[in-house]
């Protein structure tokens, strides 16, 4: 069976039948006057430029230099994370999950693709495609392999299936060494990745801090 | 096999073909950049194009839900395209778009009457508002954090959010979240039904019995109170 990501599109040179659908169905939508043309340029422009996992990484850089507002975030991550400006749609009921050297968390939607969008953005292809869903609540360390990461035994998993509209973000450790930097450049270490729990925050100074296990 | 397997979802006459956990043979995760969010020039207008609809307000987030999961090919197409066709689904059935006004690309029938329409400059409000679910609570929530649980394991006649893999499970109420719109009854047109929201979590072997390689891992899904009886 081919994948979902090979399935329709082969565009040689022409517009693809799916291109084509879309078309014809914003046009009705549009004379009907459902939409506003305008509207839907602004929509892909939010979501291009605007929110995005940039958002997040604000977010675990501000919990890593305040101690105070890590402990709201805990607390009640909607209100610490509205204000610092991001709510609203998909991430209307917020809850942040520490990582610690104890346990590492890992975030899916088994069901559909239910993710933190005021944070994160729209979610990744493999984060809403089939293997990861199907397999990260039963093989949840398989899975962090095919991302590279080898966290030990000692370390438990724990798995969050976001399956109404509470949305996880999780609030990864702070790398080793990263007492001299900023809270602008801590937050260049905040991968998305290390914030759905597939990844890890970068090193200061370049690689992921993933640790291996012998 | 699972023990505690419950019957097969095709037994009940609603068949959700999104519900992959636990599921093998599904092969391996292959991560993205983080800046590659489409893969399509039409991908971005379907995600606008839904968002855009969803506020007109002729169909709820379960019911959308419930339109895609049920799409016989889900599992054959990609994500946007499951998008399309849901948007198409819904539209066609609540009269919004008639099929020939698809397939002739021009509008042909009087629109219906809407609640509202997504004009650009209220774009950001609107996002930054959201929808939340929480509502307030009728009455007293029934579990308590620390209690055991166990989930219901007849699969429903209608869209339902208990993912298969944790039907007939015992659980422990680690988080309550309060009321919130409840799924179920909302996909259905039954109106809001605020149910009190828990997060439930399964040791893995509960979940996959004890043949399956310990991962050292708990697993849990947020479940509304009538998934759940006292365990």
């Amino acid at each position: 069976m081919s994948g979902p990501e090979h399935d329709d599109e082969h565009q040689h040179g022409s517009l693809s039948t799916t291109e084509l659908r879309v078309r014809a169905l914003e046009t009705v939508l549009r004379q009907k006057g459902y939409i506003d043309p305008a509207a839907l340029d602004e929509l892909i422009d939010t979501y291009q430029t605007k929110i995005g996992p940039r958002n997040g990484a604000q977010v675990v850089a501000r919990a890593w230099c305040d101690s105070e507002f890590r402990r709201r975030l805990l607390e009640d991550a909607t209100a610490a994370i509205a204000s610092l400006g991001f709510s609203g749609r998909q991430g209307e009921h917020m809850v942040a999950v520490e990582n610690t050297p104890e346990q590492h968390n890992l975030v899916v939607c088994t069901l559909c693709s239910c993710y933190p969008w005021p944070v994160l953005g729209l979610p990744p292809t493999w984060y809403k495609s089939a293997p990861y869903r199907a397999r990260v609540v039963k093989d949840p360390r398989g899975v962090l392999g095919d991302f590279g990461v080898h966290l030990p035994e000692t370390v438990r998993i724990r798995v969050w299936d976001s399956t109404a509209e509470v949305r996880y973000l999780v609030l990864p450790q702070r790398p080793a060494a990263s007492e001299h930097l900023s809270e602008h450049e801590l937050a260049n270490l905040v991968t998305r990745d290390s914030m759905i729990g597939t990844g890890l925050p970068l090193k200061p100074g370049g690689a992921s801090t993933a640790h291996t296990s012998p | 096999m699972n023990q505690g397997q419950s019957e097969p979802a095709s037994a009940t006459g609603y068949v959700s073909n999104a519900d992959l956990g636990g599921q093998d043979g599904h092969g391996t995760v292959h991560p993205e950049p983080e800046g590659e969010l489409f893969h399509a020039a039409w991908e971005p207008r379907v995600l606008a194009l839904t968002l855009a609809m969803g506020a007109t307000g002729l169909w709820n987030i379960d019911t959308n839900r419930a339109a895609r999961e049920t799409l016989p090919n889900y599992r054959e197409l990609s994500y946007y395209r499951i998008w399309l066709e849901g948007l198409t689904k819904l539209l066609l059935q609540t009269g919004a778009v008639q099929a020939d006004e698809i397939s002739h690309s021009r509008a042909v029938h009087a629109a219906v009457a809407t609640r509202s329409v997504l004009h650009a400059g209220q774009v950001a409000a609107v996002l930054a508002r959201g929808s939340p679910t929480s509502r307030p609570s009728s009455s007293p929530a029934r579990y308590a954090l620390g209690q055991w649980v166990r989930t219901r394991s007849a699969a429903p006649r209608h869209h339902t959010r208990l993912p298969a893999y944790a039907r007939g499970k015992r659980g422990i109420i680690e988080r309550v979240h309060g009321a919130h719109v409840f799924a179920d009854t909302n996909a259905q047109g039954l109106g809001e039904q605020p149910q009190w929201l828990y997060t439930v979590a399964f040791d893995e072997q509960e979940l996959w019995g004890e043949t399956t390689p310990r991962q050292h891992a708990t697993v849990s899904v947020d479940a509304w109170e009538p998934y759940l009886e006292p365990a």
